[in-house]
């Protein structure tokens, strides 16, 4: 459904995309994880048209991204970072909007603003203006804009940054029912527990480059399935271990002085900080 | 057609939500101009041989029409594109880059015939006019249309919001006190005659008082408006074609 092939970005120095292979299958949710800065945005908004790649080629649903981009605007739903509806309009006309952008005939304008309005639990907002709305309202109703062309792949950046945890978990949910209802979902996340949470399969992205791929498990797997956080003299030290009895026979080595000792599941930050030796999220 | 209209429906229903807040704010500038130099400085003066209230009026609709579809397409698409990242939505649509443009112009357009509109009937009561003619009508499209695409173009050229004020300031200020507005072009020297109808205002304003005045019509400062407005278009085109894919 995606695929790139030797995808690069330049801006002056810098390389935000840096020679991106990708292959995303039709209905698998794909989560791109790595800390701002990482390339993730960049590869977004070159997958949905917004900017052109410095170099190598994308397709998405067989469509090459510059030069059959009207194709590609046909069959791509986009929730950006940021809030991109217009706060002055109601959420109803919102997606009005969109729909009359997308041909959507009168008919079946109507029908697809109620059945998603339900979908998202907003049918009592519908008539609100966006800026009365808390933020998990809006990040819904961009969700429900963005599905109205009944798109076949879902471009999610950031879906759930600024957002409570209950707020969180109730959009992780939609995602899940969007894709089980045939979307394919491509998300951008610098949450952990999100990744894990949601995602068939995880790029993990440092620098504009694409350092490891694979399912969540797949990943924890390479580096070993449980970890040992060992702190002495203020200094943390990990090891990772593919079983817990490795990793109990580690423990029985330590010196006494090991203060605190921490034995759990090996978790994909553990798989991002050892690849790339640093944080997914740079401020905690 | 019904792709322009999409692009425009959201801007209407805005419009149509604070309309006497358009029209009430819009109106306040040139009744000030109308009371300054119409009724203040220019009380019983003429200008070449008509009273200078009647020259004046249809240069403050040129001006009115100006400063609106400006202002009116170029903040709104400046604030969207860069603070509200609102125009990304309509870049991601499969719609025609002419669409996006014109679509987007519209607001303008609307804005500019709405409040000179609102001053014309004004002015009508104040000169004692009843009428006016065809060609102030198309003359008031089409400068609405061709600042409405300037607006257009410095928003999508501005990388901040500062940049829309420069523009403003380097531009609609200078064209308000010299494009023809409060005194006739023909008064100053040769060389700067020619600088000043190269500027869209003063064929604006050219038209609109010969069009108001009932005097013999200026098709070549027409032609240099619409030429105007073409080239804004283009431009527009150009700069979408280049930030989008």
């Amino acid at each position: 459904m995606i695929a790139t092939e030797k995808l690069s970005k330049g801006y002056g120095q810098t390389r935000a995309v840096d020679e991106l292979d990708l292959k995303v299958g039709a209905g698998e949710i794909f989560g791109f994880l790595g800390p701002n800065g990482a390339g993730k945005t960049t590869t977004i908004r070159i997958l949905t048209t917004l900017t052109k790649p410095s170099s190598g080629r994308a397709r998405v649903d067989g469509f090459d991204v510059v030069g059959e981009a009207a194709r590609v605007k046909k069959v791509i739903g986009v929730v950006q970072q940021h809030l991109s509806l217009d706060r002055e309009l109601t959420v109803a006309e919102n997606m009005e909007v969109h729909a009359r952008l997308h041909h959507l005939s009168s008919h079946e304008r109507r029908r697809r603003m109620a059945e998603l309005l339900e979908y998202v639990e907003l049918a009592q907002q519908a008539g609100q203006l966006v800026s009365d709305l808390s933020g998990g309202m809006k990040r819904r109703a961009m969700i429900a804009r963005a599905l109205l062309h009944r798109p076949k792949v879902l471009f999610l950046d950031e879906p759930t940054v600024g957002l409570d945890p209950h707020s969180r978990r109730r959009l992780w949910d939609l995602i899940r029912r969007m894709n089980a209802d045939g979307s394919t979902v491509f998300l951008t996340t610098h949450y952990i527990e999100e990744a894990e949470a949601l995602c068939h399969r995880v790029g993990i992205l440092h620098e504009g480059r694409l350092i490891a791929l694979g399912s969540p498990r797949e990943l924890r797997q390479r580096l070993g399935l449980v970890a040992v956080e060992v702190v002495v003299d203020g200094a943390t030290s990990y090891r990772f271990f593919a079983d817990p009895v490795a990793a109990r026979a580690h423990v029985q080595t330590l010196p006494s002085d090991a203060r605190t000792l921490v034995v759990r599941d090996t978790n994909l930050e553990d798989v991002f900080v050892e690849l790339t030796g640093r944080k997914v999220v740079p401020n905690g | 057609m019904a792709e322009i209209y999409a692009v425009f429906w959201g801007d209407l229903r805005q419009l149509r939500r604070r309309l006497w807040r358009t029209v009430g704010t819009g109106l306040l500038s040139p009744i000030l101009y109308l009371v300054a130099f119409g009724w203040g400085l220019g009380r019983g003066a003429q200008m070449g041989g008509t009273n200078y209230l009647q020259f004046v009026i249809p240069g403050i609709i040129a001006l009115t029409a100006m400063n609106t579809a400006y202002n009116a397409a170029g903040t709104k698409l400046n604030v969207g594109r860069l603070y509200y990242k609102t125009l990304d939505e309509y870049l991601m649509a499969p719609i025609s880059t002419h669409s996006l443009v014109v679509g987007k112009a519209l607001v303008g357009v609307i804005r500019g015939l709405i409040t000179s509109t609102a001053m014309l009937v004004l002015a009508l009561a104040i000169s004692r006019q009843e009428t006016i003619g065809p060609l102030f009508v198309v003359t008031l499209l089409v400068t609405c249309f061709a600042f409405s695409f300037m607006g257009l173009l410095a928003a999508f050229l501005a990388k901040s919001h500062e940049d829309m004020a420069t523009f403003s300031t380097l531009v609609l200020l200078p064209m308000t006190f010299l494009g023809g507005t409060f005194f006739s072009v023909d008064q100053v020297p040769a060389l700067l005659q020619a600088v000043l109808y190269a500027i869209p205002l003063t064929n604006a304003s050219q038209c609109l008082r010969a069009a108001f005045l009932q005097q013999p019509f200026p098709w070549l400062s027409f032609a240099v408006l619409c030429g105007y407005l073409l080239a804004m278009y283009l431009a527009c085109l150009i700069v979408v074609r280049r930030i989008s894919v």
